[in-house]
């Protein structure tokens, strides 16, 4: 039941829309079907699965809107949830960001399902862990990693002719190894949309050979320096460009509690903010990235200049926001891509005198939404770099830098590459702050 | 996290998502508020669903089973000045099924709680095993655990929130926002967590236990924008979340403890003031633009609990996880400086004021149950004693590991869907046994800042070197509040600090702060938890300037 068809799942929003005796109605079927592999100390931990087709009703009466979901789908569990959604909208408040649906809409159609990653068993990601586990313990290290696959589809249908559907696949992998005294350790971490891609072995070479390498780290005095940056020390859950990315919101902007604020009020869109070498953009056709074709609201995500030679060219407004400004509403992108150069991280490094490689940074949190100021640590991996070679691993470090002032110290970007749906490259930066030392390995 | 997620949190400041947090208020599927209050749970009906699965699983092959018949309820409540943003209500129910069979952990779930439906959960969950079994290195142990019987367990509540109707609780959050407002804020966003949770566990060592858990967590964040300067300052709610009904919102002049004199600082013990909180939390923001930013150097800090709860957090209850420290969760979350090796050294963790105790049983505290997801019944036991590590947080598979024969009784599951594995419980510092007021602590300071309310925090992957911010901060010179300091973060690492720790007031000053999103594991899942201290003080402690001018 897991994963409809285009037709199928229409077929169940139309019967939707038929029962529905609201002004409007909107309804959106989500499926997803998952599995992953968990190891640690050499050996796999846990091992599961899920899935799962949920229908979100959305009801509305004038400006008063209620939600409600099932998952199942005969008629009489359709037509109740629409009957449940109807019942809560009479009885809510008037919304006074109320927007009308959207009518029919034009989607891109990249390729974002791959067969083989939809055909995933649990024998090839346990063959996975195997091969990892397999690699560290001829080398005696140690290696704890963890790998997720997933199929989901969204489809979307309105009562105003909005007509949606999508369908993709992502597999994540990702594995630190440890020296068994605890004093060397590496990481290495990868997303694709074809598993075909995804090489568990290379991967963990990686990380083994930088946890090999980092033993003996040395302190070196905290301050600024030349660091090179790897895409994981870019983008994670929480990293320096998502949270750049995620600032760049016109509302928080025009009512002044964002470094886009102007003084005086209104945003500094149009202004040139970052160095002339950043160029940061999103498209969904992109196939080494494909993304999501719409959003929540059903709004087609299009190929969108957000930063341009270090202008700010766009940022994000909300339907209500746009309206009310009289812009364009924007829809937010599943993932980002920063244009970069042809160099390799082994380029930067020969290219660079003094500096630090890192491979990760862990722990990002705001400290100042003013200035975007962030903090956390190196990880995994940090190495020093004198002559254009790796002299010797050094001890991890706490920064506090903002993102702002990172991509205004651009000296190199190199190739960029796939992580976390965006893509990235890695960044050679001067001046990068570190604060303190940390005697975590 | 998904963006609008991550929006509609970093409004709020996110106090309580500690680590890349799942939200559980967004879990579940969205239900009428009346079906909140619904009666589901039969304990003779889930009874006989919950021997249907053990059977299944003993004929499989297990050597073992467990299984948790879980009804899950949110209702989340979010507002901006004038305005409703959202309302949520949700329910998830289900069982999950965990068995021992080979010698290793099989685990499945299922929405279909029917005699056949927890069946075939079981008999999936001896299958995995099975499998796994294949690559297992060494047999799991567990220790040993009594059953009870058919027992139960209630939160001590005094008024169920989903009872109160939603108008009653927009209202608050609406007359909270006005405080605010009037008081000078540009921006106020509020918001209500509201969570129950109906558990069902029931295992082969004979146990049937009928829990009801509830927590709830009203929750602000105020901007000021200073317009012509193109300043903003925010200043999130201090309240806590707690592991009571909605009695934690009839405010009680006994629960309000005052901070310093001169600071303008109140704490709330079990129960809050929001109007109140959120006309101060106005007027500081507006101080915070024109405060004095501060100057970095070494300063004594007094921290009062709603701040240090978060560090006795992140520095103390997450490097004691011996899953943490045994490296199952290197990938991830991390490990911890504080090894089986480094606590047989016996070096001193804290200064000897430093006690420590995990417990599951302090009343209103998030971690109060009767019993964990594993059926053992929860108790207190010493982590830190006078400044020596003593004990770490276990469950009944981890027990064997450090030669122990009992689990701690903390073993969590977010939901009847995922595996339960070892949590953090609540871990509190003990407050100091001679009599102290917060005043009488402030008076022995020459340099020093006072802080209140957590804020920024960041640590490394094993727990040695922090950074935290806070909500408010204030000099004190030569023993006096002297005024408010802005820009202010401190750096250090835990044997550092914690060795650094002088006095803490005594237990007319101890109270929780507490989180509701704890994230850990692969697939991440999230736990809720508590930390009781009073206002203590740690000297000598390396204090930087967080001010960065940019384009």
């Amino acid at each position: 039941m897991a994963l409809l068809s285009r037709d199928e799942a229409q077929a169940i929003l139309k019967k939707v829309l038929s029962f529905s005796k609201a002004d409007e109605c909107e309804a959106a079927l989500n499926g997803r079907t998952r599995g992953n592999v968990r190891y640690a100390r050499n050996a796999v931990s846990t091992a599961g699965g899920s899935d799962n087709v949920s229908l979100v009703v959305q009801s509305r009466f004038g400006k008063r809107s209620g939600v409600a979901t099932c998952n199942q789908f005969d008629d009489e569990t359709l037509r109740r949830c629409v009957q449940r959604a109807e019942e809560i909208a009479r009885l809510a408040p008037e919304d006074p960001e109320y927007m009308p649906l959207l009518g029919p809409q034009q989607y891109l159609s990249p390729a974002t399902f791959a067969p083989a990653t939809a055909a995933i068993s649990p024998d090839l990601r346990a063959r996975m862990a195997a091969d990892s586990i397999a690699h560290c313990e001829g080398r005696k290290l140690t290696a704890a990693g963890y790998l997720e696959d997933g199929t989901r589809f969204t489809a979307m249908r309105n009562s105003k002719g909005l007509e949606a559907f999508q369908q993709s696949t992502t597999v994540d992998f990702s594995v630190t190894v440890r020296t068994p005294d605890g004093a060397g350790s590496g990481y290495a971490v990868a997303d694709y949309t074809d598993v075909a891609q995804l090489d568990a072995k290379a991967l963990t070479k990686v990380a083994a050979d930088k946890a090999a390498g980092s033993l003996g780290a040395k302190a070196i005095e905290p301050g600024k320096y030349t660091v090179i940056l790897e895409p994981a020390a870019l983008v994670s859950d929480e990293g320096m460009f998502n949270r750049l990315m995620y600032a760049l919101d016109a509302r928080e902007a025009d009512e002044g509690r964002s470094f886009l604020s102007k003084k005086g009020g209104g945003n500094r869109l149009g202004e040139k903010l970052f160095d002339e070498r950043v160029t940061i953009y999103s498209d969904p056709l992109n196939t080494q990235a494909p993304g999501d074709v719409f959003d929540g609201d059903g709004l087609p995500v299009k190929k969108m200049t957000w930063i341009e030679k270090g202008v700010v060219k766009n940022v994000y407004y909300s339907r209500f926001w746009a309206d009310k400004n009289k812009r364009a509403p924007t829809a937010f992108p599943s993932g980002f891509i920063m244009e970069g150069g042809t160099q390799s991280v082994q380029d930067m490094i020969k290219s660079t005198k003094k500096g630090i490689l890192v491979t990760r940074l862990w722990y990002i949190r705001d400290v100042d939404p003013q200035s975007l100021l962030l903090t956390g640590l190196t990880r995994d991996g940090t190495f020093y770099i004198e002559n254009g070679k790796i002299k010797h691993p050094i001890k991890n470090m706490r920064f506090n830098e903002s993102p702002i002032i990172m991509l205004n110290n651009v000296e190199a970007i190199g190739r960029p590459q796939r992580l976390g749906g965006n893509l990235i490259p890695p960044l050679k930066i001067r001046d990068f702050t570190f604060t303190s030392l940390s005697d975590a390995v | 996290m998904k963006r609008r997620d991550f929006l509609e949190l970093s409004s709020l400041a996110a106090a309580g998502a500690l680590l890349l947090p799942s939200f559980p208020s967004f879990g579940g599927s969205v239900v009428d508020p009346a079906r909140l209050l619904e009666p589901v749970m039969d304990a003779t009906v889930n009874k006989r669903l919950a021997d249907a699965a053990l059977n299944a699983a003993k004929s499989a092959g297990a050597s073992y089973a467990d299984v948790r018949i879980g009804r899950y309820l949110n209702q989340s409540l979010f507002t901006r000045e004038k305005q409703v943003q959202n309302i949520v209500s949700t329910e998830s129910f289900g069982a999950g099924v965990r068995v021992i069979a080979n010698g290793t952990w099989g685990f499945a779930a299922t929405n279909t709680v029917t005699e056949a439906g927890i069946a075939k959960a079981a008999q999936l969950a001896v299958q995995i095993a099975k499998a796994n079994a294949k690559v297992q290195k060494e047999p799991v142990r567990l220790a040993p655990q009594k059953g009870y019987g058919e027992v139960s367990w209630k939160a001590p509540i005094q008024q169920n929130a989903f009872e109160v109707p939603i108008a009653q609780k927009v209202d608050v959050l609406l007359a909270a926002n006005a405080k605010a407002l009037e008081n000078g804020a540009s921006y106020v966003n509020s918001a209500l967590f509201q969570v129950n949770e109906q558990k069902y566990f029931a295992s082969t060592d004979g146990s049937y236990i009928d829990q009801d858990i509830h927590r709830i967590w009203p929750t602000f964040g105020v901007t000021v924008v200073d317009k012509q300067s193109g300043k903003f300052r925010s200043r999130q709610a201090l309240s806590v979340p707690m592991g009571l009904g909605y009695e934690y919102l009839t405010p009680k002049a006994a629960d309000k403890v005052m901070g310093p004199a001169g600071s303008d600082v109140v704490g709330y013990k079990n129960s809050y003031d929001m109007l109140e909180d959120a006309g101060r939390a106005a007027k500081q923001a507006k101080e915070k633009l024109t405060a004095k930013s501060v100057t970095p150097g070494k300063y004594d800090l007094v921290l009062d609990p709603h701040h240090l709860g978060l560090t006795i957090h992140e520095s103390v209850g997450h490097p004691l996880e011996l899953d943490r420290v045994l490296g199952y969760e290197a990938n991830f979350a991390g490990t911890s400086f504080a090894t089986l090796e480094w606590k047989k050294q016996g070096k001193p963790y804290g200064s000897k004021v430093v006690n420590i105790m995990a417990d599951k049983l302090q009343p209103g505290s998030l971690g109060a149950v009767g019993y964990d997801d594993e059926g053992v019944k929860t108790k207190q036991w010493p982590l830190i004693k006078d400044g020596i590590l003593v004990d770490y947080e276990k469950i009944r598979d981890q027990a064997h590991i450090v030669g122990q024969n009992e689990s701690d009784g903390c073993c969590y599951a977010q939901s009847w869907q995922d595996v339960q594995f070892q949590r953090m419980p609540n871990v509190s510092l003990q407050p100091g046994k001679t009599k102290l007021s917060v005043d009488e602590l402030v008076s022995g300071v020459d340099k020093g800042i006072y802080i209140a309310g957590n804020g920024s925090f960041s640590i490394d992957q094993q727990r040695y070197n922090f950074q935290f911010g806070g909500q408010v901060f204030y000099a004190i010179e030569k023993g006096k509040i002297t005024g408010m300091l802005e820009d202010v973060a401190y750096q250090a690492n835990t044997q550092e600090f914690w060795n650094s720790c002088a006095a803490t007031c005594d237990e007319s000053d101890y109270r929780f702060a507490g989180f509701f999103n704890d994230g850990k594991g692969q697939p991440s899942q999230s736990s809720a938890v508590s930390h009781g201290s009073s206002t203590t003080r740690f000297n000598g402690v390396n204090v930087i300037n967080t001010a960065r001018k940019v384009g």
